[in-house]
C-alpha cells in the first residue's frame, strides 16, 4: 500500500472528530466541576464544524485506507444524520445533566466517540471495520445509558443493554468468521466477487444469518427487540433520544452497504428474511405500543415499528435497478425519523422535568393550555411519526412504500399501511390528551430545549411541505453507488 | 512427518483431557488451572503450524494475563466451590444434550455440504507466514485502519470504565457506597 491510497484528506472530517474527542478528554481535566457545560459547548462546536465540513462536500466518490472505507454520498448523508442527532442531543444534555445532578465532563467525549463509531459504520467496506465500528458506537452507549448511575433503573437498563449487546456482538463475529470461511475475504468487493462465482453455500448463508442477528439487534427489529422498552425507559432521556436515532441509523447503514454490495447476487436468499423482519417489527411494534401508559415505552415500541418500515425500504434493494431507489428511501426515512424522534424526546424531557409531572401519557393532559408551543410541536411530531401530511414522516413513508411497490411487494405495502392505521390510535391519543383533557402544572423549558424543539418542528414541517430539494440531493448522492 | 504426528496426537490428548478436566472439576481454581494447561497446549499447536507469533500471543495474553484475572476474581470472591452442582442445573442437563446434538448435527451438515475447504494460504510453503514481521506488515499496512480504530475503541472503553467506577470528587464518596447507605 502506498500513501496515495490511504487518502487521509478524504477522511479528514472523521479524523478531525476523533482527534477532537481525544483532545476534549484532556481539556476537560482543567475545567472545574461546576462548569462542565463548557465541555458540552466544545463538543457541540466539534460536531458543528464536522457537520458543515461534511455537508460542504456531499457528492464525493472516494475510497480510503486501501478500500476499507468508502467516502460517498451515502456515507456523507448519514454522517449528517449522526452529527445532527449529536448536536441536538448535546444541546439537550447541557441542561438535562445539571438538572438530574449527573453532570460529568466525560459525557460529551463519550458521545463524540459514539458518533465517530457511527460514522465509520456508514463508511465501512470491510467486515472487520463493520465489527469495530459497531463496538465503537455501542460501548460508549452502554456507559451513557448507565450515566445516571445512582438511579437503579438506569443501572438496570445499562446492564441489560450491555449483556444483550455483547451477546449479539458475539453472534456477529461468529457470522463474520463463517463468511470469511466461505469466501476467504472480508472486504465487500472481494466477498461480492467470491459469492458471484460460488453462489450460496450453507456455510455462507449461516454466516449471513448470524451477522444479521447482530445488526438487527442494534436497530431493534422484532424478534431481537426485547431490550428496547426497558433500556429506553431507564436510560437518561437525552441518551435515549440520541441512541434511538444514531444507533438505528448506523445499523441500517451497515445493513444497506453489506447487502446491496457484498451479497447483492444472493437477494433471493436474504430478501425473505428482511421481509420477515419488516412484517414482524411493524405489526408487533405497533400493536404492543397501544397498551403502553408510559410515553417512553410507547416511543420505544414506536421505534421498533419504525425499524420495520426501514426494512420495507431495504427489500427492493435486491432488485438491481431499484437499489439506488431503496437506498435513498432508507436515507430519507432515517433523516425524517431522526428529526421527529429527537423532537419528541425533547418534549418528553421538558414534561418530565416539570413539577408534578412524569412520563405517563396522562401527564400530558392539558399541555396545550399550559404550554401551547410545546403542545403544537408535539402534535406535529406525533403526526409525523404516524405518517400523516403535511409532515416529513408522511413523505418518508410515501417513498418507502413507493420503493416496495416498484419491486412488486404490494402485500407488504398493504401490511405497512394497515400498521400505520394501527399506530394512528396511540399517536393521536397523545394529541387528544394534550388538547382535549385538562390538567395542571407549569412547564418551564430552558432555552436550549426550546431551540431543539423549534428546529426539529420547523424541519419536520418544512421538509414535509417541500421534500423535493432534499430528495433530489439524496437521489443524486447515492445514484449508481449500489 | 510421523514424529510430528505423534507429538500432535500426544498434545491433542492432553488438550482434550485438560478441557474435560476444566469442565468437570467442581473447584473453580482447578478449572482455571486446567484451562491454563489447555491454553499452553494450544500454543504449542500454533508452534507446530509454524505460527510462532500467535503462539507467543496465546501464552502471554490468554495463559498469562487473562488467567491471572480469572484466578484473581475467583479468589477475591471466594467462589472456589460450586455449592449445589446438581440442583442448580438439573433440568437443564437433558436440554443441553439435545442442544449439543442439534449443534453437532448442524455443523456436520454444513461441513458435509461445504466440504473442508483448502486453507487460503499454503502454509507449508510460506516461510514467513505468521511470523512477527509478516503480522506487523499486515497490521501497519493493509489493516492500518482497523488497528487504529481499535486503539480508539479501547480508549473509549477505558473512559467508560472510569465513568462507571470513579469516586465522585464533589461528594467525596464513591457513588456506589452512597447508594448503599441510602437504601
Amino acid at each position: 500500500m502506498t500513501i496515495s491510497n490511504l487518502n487521509l484528506v478524504g477522511t479528514l472530517p472523521l479524523l478531525f472528530l476523533s482527534a477532537w474527542a481525544c483532545g476534549l478528554l484532556l481539556v476537560d481535566l482543567w475545567i472545574p466541576g461546576d462548569r462542565k457545560h463548557m465541555t458540552g459547548w466544545m463538543a457541540l462546536s466539534g460536531f458543528a464544524i464536522t457537520f458543515f465540513w461534511v455537508s460542504s462536500n456531499l457528492g464525493q466518490r472516494e475510497e480510503a485506507f486501501g478500500g476499507m472505507l468508502a467516502i460517498d454520498g451515502f456515507s456523507n448523508l448519514l454522517h449528517l444524520v449522526f452529527l445532527g442527532s449529536g448536536i441536538l442531543a448535546t444541546l439537550l444534555a447541557l441542561n438535562y445533566l445539571k438538572q438530574h445532578d449527573i453532570e460529568r465532563g466525560e459525557f460529551y467525549p463519550l458521545m463524540l466517540f459514539s458518533v465517530v463509531g457511527m460514522m465509520i459504520m456508514s463508511m465501512a467496506k470491510d467486515l472487520i471495520v463493520v465489527f469495530l465500528a459497531l463496538e465503537m458506537l455501542s460501548i460508549p452507549l452502554y456507559v451513557l445509558v448507565g450515566f445516571a448511575r445512582t438511579r437503579a433503573d438506569s443501572e438496570e437498563s445499562a446492564l441489560k443493554y450491555f449483556l444483550l449487546g455483547a451477546f449479539s456482538s458475539a453472534f456477529q463475529v461468529y457470522g463474520i468468521a463463517l463468511i470469511y470461511g466461505a469466501t476467504q475475504a472480508t472486504g465487500f468487493a472481494a466477498i461480492g466477487d467470491a459469492v458471484a462465482i460460488s453462489g450460496a453455500s450453507p456455510l455462507l448463508l449461516a454466516g449471513i444469518g448470524l451477522m444479521l442477528v447482530g445488526l438487527a439487534f442494534k436497530v431493534s427489529a422484532v424478534p431481537l427487540h426485547m431490550w428496547t422498552p426497558d433500556v429506553y425507559q431507564g436510560a437518561p432521556s437525552v441518551v435515549t433520544g440520541f441512541m434511538s436515532v444514531g444507533a438505528k441509523a448506523a445499523g441500517f447503514a451497515a445493513i444497506v452497504r453489506i447487502f446491496f454490495s457484498a451479497f447483492h447476487s444472493l437477494a433471493a436468499d436474504w430478501a425473505p428474511v428482511i421481509v420477515l423482519f419488516a412484517v414482524l417489527s411493524t405489526v408487533i411494534g405497533n400493536v404492543a405500543a397501544i397498551s403502553q401508559t408510559s410515553i417512553k415505552r410507547m416511543l420505544a415500541f414506536s421505534s421498533i415499528a419504525h425499524a420495520g418500515y426501514v426494512f420495507v425500504a431495504i427489500v427492493p434493494g435486491g432488485y438491481g435497478a431499484l437499489s439506488d431507489f431503496a437506498a435513498s428511501a432508507v436515507i430519507f426515512y432515517l433523516a425524517a425519523y431522526g428529526l421527529t424522534n429527537i423532537g419528541a424526546w425533547s418534549v418528553v424531557i421538558a414534561v418530565d422535568h416539570a413539577d408534578g409531572m412524569g412520563s405517563d401519557i396522562s401527564n400530558y393532559a392539558g399541555l396545550a393550555r399550559r404550554s401551547p408551543g410545546l403542545a403544537a410541536a408535539m402534535t406535529l411530531f406525533m403526526l409525523s411519526l404516524t405518517g400523516l401530511p403535511p409532515t416529513m414522516g408522511f413523505v418518508a413513508k410515501f417513498y418507502v412504500f413507493r420503493a416496495a411497490l416498484a419491486a412488486g411487494y404490494t402485500w407488504l405495502v398493504v401490511v405497512g399501511v394497515v400498521t400505520v392505521l394501527i399506530s394512528a390510535y396511540y399517536y393521536l391519543r397523545v394529541i387528544v390528551v394534550m388538547w382535549m383533557n385538562s390538567g395542571d402544572g407549569q412547564v418551564v423549558t430552558p432555552r436550549a430545549l426550546n431551540f431543539t424543539v423549534g428546529v426539529t418542528a420547523a424541519a419536520t414541517l418544512v421538509l414535509g411541505l417541500l421534500p423535493g430539494p432534499l430528495m433530489a440531493i439524496v437521489e443524486s448522492s447515492v445514484r449508481g453507488l449500489f | 512427518m510421523t514424529a510430528e504426528l505423534i507429538i500432535f496426537v500426544l498434545l491433542a490428548v492432553i488438550a482434550v483431557a485438560a478441557a474435560l478436566g476444566m469442565l468437570l472439576s467442581s473447584n473453580a481454581i482447578y478449572s482455571a488451572l486446567f484451562l491454563v494447561v489447555n491454553f499452553g497446549v494450544v500454543a504449542t499447536f500454533y508452534l507446530l503450524l509454524g505460527a510462532p507469533f500467535i503462539a507467543m500471543v496465546q501464552v502471554t495474553v490468554y495463559a498469562g494475563a487473562i488467567m491471572v484475572l480469572f484466578l484473581f476474581v475467583i479468589m477475591l470472591l471466594g467462589a472456589e466451590r460450586l455449592r449445589h452442582p446438581n440442583q442448580v442445573l438439573s433440568w437443564q442437563q437433558p436440554l443441553a444434550v439435545v442442544l449439543v446434538m442439534a449443534l453437532l448435527g448442524f455443523a456436520g451438515y454444513v461441513v458435509s455440504m461445504q466440504g473442508l475447504a483448502s486453507p487460503p494460504v499454503d502454509v507449508a510453503n510460506t516461510v514467513s507466514y505468521g511470523s512477527p514481521a509478516a503480522i506487523g506488515e499486515l497490521l501497519f499496512r493493509e489493516y492500518l485502519f482497523p488497528f487504529e480504530a481499535t486503539s480508539l475503541l479501547l480508549l473509549s472503553a477505558m473512559v467508560g470504565v472510569v465513568v462507571l467506577t470513579a469516586v465522585d470528587a464533589r461528594r467525596g464518596v464513591s457513588r456506589g457506597v452512597s447508594r448503599d447507605r441510602r437504601s
